[in-house]
This record gives structure tokens, C-alpha cells and sequence, in this order.
């Protein structure tokens, strides 16, 4: 590897090299798009991934009522819009200066885990799937979930019907399978009634067999891909997670636990509430994504890794059994190599998606899920932090409400934009081991769009665009050829 | 033997002294309305419940019924008018329905859906109108007034206090609040005023009620508008005054 590989962040002599744009990266929620800056021998000197949209929900929520926000702000997201609703719930919790009653945290736990569990399913199965499945470089027509429902379609079968069975967890304990309103400021609107339950508890074991056989799909493409999927992308990186008091993956509460890339407990069991005394963030002028940082480690050495991967490997232990002995055998791979891996990322996520599955089938058994004292409101505060574990991250929700009752603050970091330094750094990787010295085809910038997808990022989510997906619609005939093709692209010219 | 006059087809009985729109609720028939209400006088402002009586438009909350007219009401050619003006008047406020906590309890919102009004047909005005959440106990939000006067009405005729009114002419015309200030922290407004009660959208809220009505519980969750006519039609009073319907929805 040659010096000039060392920094791929900024290219030193940028003129007279020529561009490369991944746009749009594909497979992924919200828009982004991947630039490289090659020479003539088309060796990488700069490799960025940009994200081009922009949302400001941090900015139109001043001044609504805090009890609006938990609705309002999970219009950020179309996949994990729970996540949003309930970190702004715990938010407004604290400014409510509410103690949960045992029913409201667990119906709470109930559609975060649900949450979880479709989210996971709907990215290893639908955005992933064709990558992992088909290979990188495969007949790019094939590489998408109606491929793998053609090759696969049992998998592809077990991957729809994962994400439905979250969706309807969401769909009873928020309303709406999609942007519901079941968590308020002090606790929830609804409990679970013996009817929903019994619906979602017939179905419950199938999918806890279905998500321990996904996590052996994860494994065994290790196994088959042993170097390829422990090297891809590889890199050291700090980590950021929420732990339960005991140590354990708790994806709903817990306090800030830090290591340094070597295992060192930067900070342990920290109070969120005061996050802004270990995280900042920084701003690049390339990207609207801010770049957080641990403080204690400065800008340019204190960005850090958040989601599955973090949380498995740094966890003591996952409460649940099926997925901790998972967890293990995921630790113990290979002497570890798994955990350190980029799309080691995809079996740590399969590892919560079978965790959630078992976390879902306790709490339907949890006769609480049955009681009616839903909201218990204390003493009013004015300000309130909520943070929880989403599918992809640490998300940080803050605001401040003045004596009105409305908002005059908000700051969100969320989990996409933690892994801001981390994305860059994977497909940085991936630019040197495959992409440098190479001609360039689609198979190759593909691997670019593996690495990221690996984090399952949310783009618009972490920016804080309107509508500006880039859409192709396809008709075809009987036969499968194309009739008409329409496609809008980024900027919302149709042709 | 009371009286009729044929509605779409139907006869309906009516009594000295009512309006169609009076004469029509009674009988169980439904006429999309957004201002009527069955304790005050007609207003006539939004003109949803616009019928055609003997050929000519007419406001059917202000139309006095008389034996032998011919009022046609559940037709596509005022339902095509009805489905017009509820798309101005989404377009003239700030109607943000996914994050309202009156969604599922608003009337413009049920008869969106009644009337199936799918696009919102006219470029949005985005007016900038500023919260009021001065009183300790009561917001204000401005954004979602459609002028029909009801909390005027009610705060006058009932509560007797006179706390809202409206200012202005034309598309400049804004509900207004009686104080030196202003703000509604200085008037004598409270929680139990019938002008509470009676907004149809999401102006007058409570405060800290928010979203704790869960969805599939609120009013036009499990049936339409139109459908709740028979059994409870909208803003209805039973016979000692008390509006059940609007308690509890606020």
C-alpha cells in the first residue's frame, strides 16, 4: 500500500483528476451518493461518501407543543419511524419528569423490539440478500430482492414474513403499522388486550425458528467466504453503545459504554443525559452529516462505530438464550475475526433480530402488557434527553421546552450519523483493496455500496431532503421486456 | 301531521320555524357541514352543507324548510363543490394532519375523507400564523382555523364571556383574541367554556391531552362522517341541551 492510500479523506492535488459517482447509492433508505478521484492510472486519491439530502425536523418542531414531537419527528423515517417516537417520548418523559409505569416500558420495549425485528428482517432480506447471496459482482438484473425471491424463495419468503410479523407488533402497540402514536410524554396511549396478544402469539414461534435459522444463513456465509467476509472493508474503530445496568444488550434504556479499538473502557454505564460532555460534533463542508466525536479523543481520533456490531461485541452477555449462545459463537469465530469484520455487522444484526424475536415472545407472555395504569407524569423539567439502541445505532434525542409548553430547542444525532467517519473509513478500505490500479466496472463499485450497506445507514434520516428519491419505473410485458421506462432522477426532472 | 319536503328522493317531515339542514339531522339524513351546529344560530360561512332546493343553491343550515320543496343534496354536482372548498380550505391553512393531534377527532379531516378529496387541488398559501400558548392550560393554534365562528359563537351565546372574535377582511380575516395583549393568558377563558368544546378542528386544544386517545378509539376512526348521521349525528343536542357528541373530543 502505497503513502498517499494512507488519508483517502482528502485528495492533496484534486485538479485534473477524474470523478467517479456512485449516485445513487442503492439498497439503501434515504439518498446518497459515493465520489472518487482517480488519476490516469486510475489509482484512488480521494474517496467521500456525500449525503445530499437535507431535512431540518430540528428546526420546524421549534415552537409545536413537546407533546406533538414523538409523532412529529418520526416523520423522519419511513423504516424505523418507532425509533424516533419512542427516544422523543423518553425525551419528553424527563420533561415530564415521569416514572414508567411497569405496562407503558414494556408495551414501550414491545414496539421497539418489534421495531427491530422489521427492520433487521427488511435489510439482510431485501436490501442485502442479493449482494451476500448472488455474490458482489453478480448479474447486477439479478441482484435484488425479486432475484432472490426467484433463486430463494423460501428465504425470501421467511424474509417478507419476518418484517410483517414486526410490523403487526408495531401495528398493536402503536396503532399503525407505520408512523403510529402509541407512546406519549409519561408512558402510552394503549396496553396489549388478551385478543392482540393471542393474535401475535400464534405466530410467535415461527418466527423465533426463523430468526435462529437466519443468523445460521449469516454464519454460513463466513464459513463459505471465510476470507473475503472476514477482511471486506475491514477497520479499527473506537465504539459507542447503550448497556443495561448489568452489562447486558438492552436495546430500549441503559447507560453510555465507550471503547477505544484496542478494548480500553474509554467511559462505562454513563448517564445520557448529560451525552454532550463525552460526544460533539464536528462539520465537514463536503456533507450535510455532522461528524460526532468522542470529546476526550478529539476530532480527528475520537469518531466512532455504532449498531449491531458494537452492541454484540461489546455487550457482557445478550438476556435472552437463544441469542446469546449465538453471541458466543459469534465472538469465538475464527479467534474473533468475525466480530472486527465490516459485514460481520450482517450476523450481529441476524444475532438481534433472533434476540428481539425472543424478547417479543417473553414480554406477550408478560401478564403487565394487560394493565391499564398507562401514564404517570411528575415534576415538569425543562429539558430532556432520550436515547435507546434503534436498528442501526445510538439515537440521541434532546430537547429544551420552555414554560409554554413549546419546544425552543432540538438537537438529534442519530445512529447513521454516528457512523458518519466509520462509512468513509469501510468504503475507504474497500477503495484500497479493490478498487485502486483497477479499470473500473459495476461489479467493483458495487463492493463500495456493499460496505455501506453494511451499516444499514438511513440517509435521510441522518441529515435532518424532501422527497427527492431517485425512482425508475419499469413496465414490462408478459415475457418480462421492457415496454416504457419512466425515471425521476434526483432532482425531480422526470424523462 | 308534520309537513315534508323531498330530500334526494326522500320525504322528510319537518316542524314549523327548522331549517332544511335542522329539519334533514333530525330525520337522519346527513348534509356535510363544517360551521352548523345544532346550539346555535345558522352562521352560513362554510358552505359545505350548500343543497339545491327547487334548482337554486342555497346554505341548507340557513334555508328555512317549507312543504314541497325539492332539495337535492347527495349529488355528484355539490359534492364535486364540497370536495372544492374543502380543498381551499386545507390549502388556505396550515393543515398538517400526520403530526395533529386532533387527526381521527377533526371534522375538515373526516370529510376529506367522506367526500374524497384526494389531492389537495390548490398550491398551498402556508400562512404564517404564530401558536398561542400563553394560558396555562389552553393552546391556541392558529394554523388550523377555518372561520367558522363556533368558539365565537359559543364564548358569546353560552360561556358569555366574548373571548375569541374575527379581524380582518378577506384572506387577511383571523380569529382573534378579546385582550389588551392579545394573548389568551389575559382573558377569562377555562377548561369547562363551551367554546372548548365546540371547535371542529384543531384550533382550541387542551393542553397535555395530545395523542392519548389511541388510534382505532377516536371519533371517525371506525365510521365515516356521513355514517354517524343516524345514531349521533355531529353536533346534535339531545333534548337538555348537553352536546354528548362534543364531550370528551374536544
Amino acid at each position: 500500500m502505497t503513502d498517499k492510500l494512507d488519508n483517502l479523506e482528502t485528495a492533496a492535488h484534486p485538479e485534473n483528476l477524474r470523478r467517479v459517482a456512485i449516485d445513487p447509492v442503492s439498497r439503501v433508505e434515504g439518498h446518497g451518493k459515493v465520489t472518487l478521484l482517480l488519476d490516469e492510472n486510475d489509482r484512488v486519491h480521494q474517496v467521500r461518501l456525500h449525503i445530499v439530502e437535507f431535512r431540518g425536523f430540528e428546526k420546524f418542531v421549534q415552537g409545536r407543543p413537546y407533546w406533538e414531537a414523538p409523532v412529529m419527528v418520526q416523520r423522519l423515517c419511513g423504516i424505523c419511524p418507532v425509533s424516533h417516537h419512542i427516544a422523543a417520548s423518553k425525551a419528553m418523559d424527563m420533561i415530564v419528569g415521569a416514572t414508567l409505569t411497569p405496562t407503558a416500558e414494556k408495551v414501550r420495549r414491545l414496539m421497539h423490539y418489534g421495531q427491530i425485528l422489521q427492520s433487521h428482517a427488511l435489510h439482510f432480506f431485501h436490501l442485502c440478500a442479493p449482494d451476500l447471496m448472488f455474490g458482489f459482482d453478480s448479474d447486477v438484473a439479478k441482484r435484488n430482492i425479486v432475484g432472490i425471491a426467484a433463486a430463494y424463495p423460501e428465504i425470501a419468503k421467511q424474509g417478507v414474513l419476518l418484517r410483517k410479523f414486526g410490523q403487526e407488533v408495531i401495528r398493536v402497540t402503536a396503532g399503525k403499522r407505520i408512523h403510529g402514536t402509541g407512546s406519549i410524554p409519561g408512558g402510552v396511549n394503549k396496553n396489549v388486550s388478551i385478543e392482540e396478544r393471542d393474535y401475535l402469539l400464534k405466530d410467535i414461534e415461527q418466527i423465533v425458528t426463523w430468526s435462529r435459522e437466519s443468523v445460521g444463513i449469516a454464519k454460513q456465509l463466513f464459513e463459505q467466504n471465510l476470507d473475503l467476509y472476514t477482511n471486506f472493508g475491514r477497520f479499527k474503530s473506537h465504539t459507542l453503545n447503550l448497556v443495561r445496568a448489568d452489562g447486558a444488550l438492552d436495546l430500549y434504556h441503559g447507560g453510555l459504554r465507550a471503547r477505544g479499538m484496542n478494548g480500553d473502557t474509554l467511559f462505562d454505564h454513563y448517564d445520557y443525559s448529560h451525552y454532550w460532555d463525552v460526544i460533539f460534533e464536528d462539520v465537514k463542508p463536503w456533507s450535510y452529516m455532522k461528524f460526532p466525536f468522542l470529546r476526550s479523543l478529539g476530532p480527528e481520533a475520537g469518531w466512532y462505530r455504532v449498531g449491531p456490531l458494537s452492541r454484540v461485541t461489546q455487550c457482557d452477555f445478550i438476556p435472552t438464550p437463544l441469542a446469546e449462545t449465538q453471541r458466543k459463537a459469534f465472538m469465538a469465530f475464527n479467534g474473533g475475526s468475525a466480530a472486527g469484520a465490516t459485514l460481520g455487522f450482517h450476523w450481529a444484526r441476524m444475532i438481534e433480530m433472533l434476540h428481539a424475536a425472543e424478547v417479543i415472545r417473553d414480554l406477550l407472555h408478560d401478564p403487565d402488557m394487560q394493565g391499564t395504569d398507562l401514564v404517570n407524569i411528575g415534576e415538569r423539567q425543562e429539558r430532556g434527553v432520550g436515547v435507546i439502541e434503534a436498528p442501526r445505532g445510538t439515537l440521541i434525542h434532546h430537547y429544551k421546552v420552555d414554560e409554554h409548553d413549546q419546544i425552543v430547542r432540538c438537537n438529534l444525532i442519530v445512529s447513521t450519523t454516528h457512523n458518519n467517519q466509520a462509512m468513509n473509513e469501510a468504503i475507504r478500505q474497500v477503495a484500497r483493496q479493490y478498487i485502486d490500479g483497477r479499470k473500473m466496472t459495476e461489479g467493483l463499485l458495487n463492493h463500495i455500496e456493499v460496505a455501506i450497506r453494511a451499516f444499514d445507514p438511513c440517509l435521510s434520516c441522518a441529515t435532518h431532503a424532501l422527497g427527492k428519491m431517485p425512482l425508475e419505473v419499469e413496465l414490462l410485458d408478459v415475457d418480462g421486456a421492457r415496454v416504457d421506462v419512466l425515471t425521476r432522477s434526483s432532482d425531480g426532472v422526470f424523462s | 301531521m308534520s309537513d315534508t319536503f323531498q330530500l334526494d328522493g326522500a320525504a322528510v317531515p319537518f316542524e314549523a320555524g327548522q331549517t332544511v339542514m335542522q329539519a334533514a339531522l333530525a330525520a337522519g339524513h346527513y348534509i356535510p357541514h363544517l360551521c352548523y351546529h345544532p346550539e346555535f344560530k345558522p352562521h352560513g360561512s362554510c358552505k359545505l352543507c350548500t343543497v339545491k332546493v327547487n334548482g337554486r343553491t342555497a346554505a341548507s343550515c340557513t334555508m328555512p324548510a317549507e312543504a314541497g320543496l325539492n332539495v337535492e343534496s347527495d349529488i355528484e354536482e355539490m359534492n364535486s363543490l364540497r370536495r372544492t372548498l374543502v380543498q381551499m380550505l386545507f390549502a388556505e391553512g396550515n393543515h398538517f394532519c400526520p403530526s395533529c393531534e386532533k387527526s381521527g377527532n377533526c371534522m375538515l379531516q373526516a370529510l376529506g375523507y367522506d367526500l374524497e378529496v384526494r389531492t389537495a387541488g390548490f398550491r398551498h398559501m402556508y400562512p404564517d400564523r404564530p401558536l398561542d400558548a400563553s394560558h396555562p392550560d389552553i393552546l391556541l393554534d392558529f394554523n388550523r382555523c377555518i372561520l367558522c365562528e363556533l368558539c365565537v359563537r359559543a364564548s358569546s351565546e353560552v360561556d358569555g364571556k366574548n373571548v375569541f372574535g374575527l379581524s380582518g377582511r378577506g384572506i387577511t380575516k383571523q380569529l382573534i383574541v378579546n385582550a389588551a395583549s392579545g394573548l389568551l393568558k389575559d382573558t377569562d377563558i377555562a377548561l369547562k367554556d363551551k367554546a372548548m368544546q365546540v371547535c371542529p378542528v384543531g384550533v382550541i386544544l387542551p393542553k397535555r391531552v395530545g395523542f392519548s386517545i389511541p388510534i382505532g378509539k377516536r371519533r371517525y376512526d371506525q365510521r365515516p362522517i356521513s355514517a354517524q348521521a343516524l345514531d349521533d349525528a355531529p353536533r346534535q343536542a339531545d333534548a337538555s341541551g348537553s352536546c354528548d357528541v362534543c364531550e370528551g373530543t374536544p
